[in-house]
């Protein structure tokens, strides 16, 4: 078992043609993702590596009955392209660009609330979603990860794969790995995620990455406070961290004195869950709560 | 990114929204010259830098007199403005805006922010104008009213006649309120603002509303679409490294410590900001170089953390993903033979083919020392900024 993606996911690919797009493709396959298509407007009948290129994500889905979307356009484009992807009817969008304005994802979250309710977008600016050994769809390394038991979701790319790593060490593999994002508006939430892993009967745990900005790591304790059965585990980014500065990510900013780590941390022990006080024990914290 | 007061304003009179008239003047005869072009008995000098609390610290005052345009504007201009945004170090004052003062009846707060958690625009108003409103919300939330509109198609009359309702105005005052709340939003809307605020907002003695002080951002991913905002930027209010920093794709922010930190991954460069802090060290510098971390971009973060004269030891903490160690090292490798390392480097690399990435560094003959782990790399960068003769 595992949340959003598994083997029998079929991916259709926004943004295929491009560099980017082009390349991670390639890696999902290499991983046994099952790709069947890929959108790129005015490249329709083309193929890259083999996979059939389309004008529109209907006429893709309508070809190859793909059932999730990745997206790697360019940020100007890429509200348009979640829009897209959710009108066609696909119930999964996963948009790792970086960069969107955030007007712009304000206007996609507010039209799927209203017109989309069935489509869930993860992302954007996220590294995306793997089920080790069935999916990989986004720009992780596969190769690190294993399949196991820990359910893992996080706000950044590279210390989610410290995390899986440190996982590892320890004898955890995972049953899904969910990138959320890094800027201000985005499609899935923690508290989203974490309810999709309590009810995911092979998840035992959760390792949940946080940081500074914004109130989703409190809203997250709420939740696991009042719902969640299985334990969870964290870390929190950004305790040295300046106010008023914009540390890599468009949300990872303290301003108004909020979204400060220790708020969080506060928030997360008071909801049981252990937080690990440096990025180099993510493993032997969540081991620890499993024990 | 930031903008003047009087910039902001310019954006609010485009929008239609009603500003005092002034001008904006980096020199003392200009400034009395803009004043008398004015007319008028009263007028405002004030300082322009990228920071509030700019009264508190001696940068705003009132003139009576042109004489005293000229006293005000020679003390203000090229001093050094300490507030409570500042720092210590204050910012030089390089320009002041001159504006013609008005009688102020009563004082207004109109702000809009996103909301995260909503995902949506939300406009605050309150009565208590003038206040530090992050104070009024801790204090006296109750006085600020809020309302979050759709950023597809703004904020709605009714619902601006409603807000402006509650502000204790008479007559046609409100409907005059709730159209500039209506201005305003479209603003924000337009000009891809991640804050816009008036504060004050006030009501005139006859009767008028002003904007009498104004505050934007604007969100960085969305300039490409507005080349006429980027034209307000101002080199001289941004950290020059932090600037070239972006030139490469870097995201660079200069702190006050002495250990400069190469970290790939924004998320992973915070945690190990942290991490430095727990033992007892204090970083110079955030520095992302993106998950690939190339061989350009790490020579050039080398280069941009070895101009802060107050760095040393470097750490570089890289997870080798898809970008394996191998690579990755022969990257360190490379940049660290094409500029002088004046300062200790602690290197530590996890992930993807490491022992051959770890046995590269070893090899290189190169003074770069390399760490099995991350506690230990980030006590080895301590004890090397501390002068010590650690490992």
């Amino acid at each position: 078992m595992s949340i959003l993606v598994d083997k029998n996911t079929r991916l259709l690919v926004q943004g295929i043609t491009g560099r980017t797009g082009t390349f991670h493709t390639i890696q999902a396959v290499e991983y046994g993702t099952t790709v069947v298509a890929g959108v790129t407007p005015g490249r329709g009948g083309e193929a890259v590596e083999g996979i059939p290129v389309f004008d529109k994500v209907a006429e893709a889905i309508a070809a190859t009955s793909a059932n999730a979307s990745v997206v790697y356009v360019p940020p100007a484009f890429a509200a348009d392209a979640v829009l897209e992807a959710a009108e066609a009817g696909l119930e999964l969008v996963i948009c790792i660009t970086e960069g969107i304005p955030v007007l712009d994802m304000a206007r996609v979250m507010k039209t799927l609330k209203s017109d989309y309710p069935g489509t869930r977008l993860v992302g954007p600016n996220c590294p995306g979603v793997i089920t080790p050994g069935e999916c990989k769809i986004g720009i992780m390394p596969g190769y690190i990860h294993s399949p196991g038991t820990i359910g893992v979701v996080s706000r950044s790319g590279t210390l989610t794969y410290e995390a899986v790593h440190q996982l590892s060490e320890v004898g955890l593999g995972q049953t899904t790995c969910l990138g959320i994002g890094g800027d201000p508006i985005i499609g899935t939430t923690f508290v989203d995620a974490l309810e999709l892993f309590e009810g995911d009967d092979a998840t035992r745990g959760v390792l949940m990455i946080g940081e500074i900005g914004g109130t989703a790591e409190e809203e997250a304790a709420e939740f696991i406070s009042a719902n969640m059965s299985k334990p969870v585990a964290s870390f929190i980014a950004g305790r040295g961290a300046p106010p008023g500065k914009r540390m890599g990510h468009a949300g990872a900013i303290i301003s108004g004195g909020k979204g400060t780590a220790p708020e969080k941390v506060a928030a997360l022990e008071a909801a049981g869950v252990q937080v690990a006080l440096t990025p180099d024990r993510l493993g032997e914290t969540m081991a620890g709560m499993l024990a | 990114m930031k903008i003047h007061e009087y910039q902001a304003k310019e954006v609010l009179a485009a929008a239609g929204v009603p500003v005092p008239p002034g001008e904006a003047v980096d020199t003392v005869d200009a400034a009395v010259a803009a004043a008398e072009a004015l007319g008028g008995s009263l007028w405002v000098v004030k300082a322009q830098i990228h920071a509030g609390g700019r009264g508190k610290g001696g940068g705003v005052k009132l003139a009576s007199s042109l004489e005293e345009v000229r006293e005000y504007s020679d003390a203000i201009l090229g001093m050094q403005l300490v507030t409570p945004q500042t720092g210590p170090e204050g910012r030089e004052v390089k320009k002041i805006l001159v504006a013609a003062a008005c009688d102020i009846a009563s004082e207004f707060y109109a702000g809009i922010v996103l909301d995260r958690q909503l995902g949506l625009p939300v406009l605050m108003v309150s009565a208590e104008g003038g206040m530090d409103i992050e104070e009024v919300a801790a204090s006296t939330p109750e006085k600020i009213f809020k309302v979050s509109f759709d950023p597809g198609t703004g904020l709605p009359a009714d619902e601006a006649r409603e807000v402006a309702g509650r502000l204790g105005l008479e007559g046609g005052l409100v409907e005059e309120m709730a159209g500039l709340l209506q201005k305003l939003a479209r603003c924000f809307l337009d000009t891809d603002a991640s804050l816009a605020e008036i504060n004050p907002l006030v009501r005139t003695t006859d009767d008028s509303l002003l904007a009498l002080d104004a505050k934007f951002s604007f969100d960085d991913n969305a300039l490409f679409r507005h080349p006429e905002l980027v034209e307000y930027r101002d080199p001289a209010e941004e950290d020059p490294l932090e600037t070239r920093a972006a030139k490469f794709g870097l995201s660079y922010i200069k702190l006050d410590g002495e250990i400069g930190c190469m970290v790939n991954g924004a998320g992973l460069a915070m945690a190990t900001l942290d991490i430095i802090k727990h033992f007892g060290g204090e970083a110079a510098n955030f520095l992302d170089v993106g998950g690939g971390a190339t061989t350009e971009k790490v020579t050039e973060a080398f280069k941009i953390i070895l101009e802060d004269s107050d760095v040393k030891a470097i750490l570089v903490n890289i997870f080798g993903g898809i970008m394996k160690c191998d690579v990755i090292a022969e990257g360190i490798i490379e940049a660290a033979q094409t500029i002088e390392l004046r300062v200790p480097v602690v290197v530590r690399l996890e992930g993807t083919n490491v022992e051959r990435g770890r046995e590269l560094l070893a090899g290189s003959g190169l003074d770069l020392i390399s760490a099995p782990g991350l506690p230990e790399a980030v006590e080895s960068v301590v004890a090397q900024a501390n002068g010590g003769a650690d490992s």
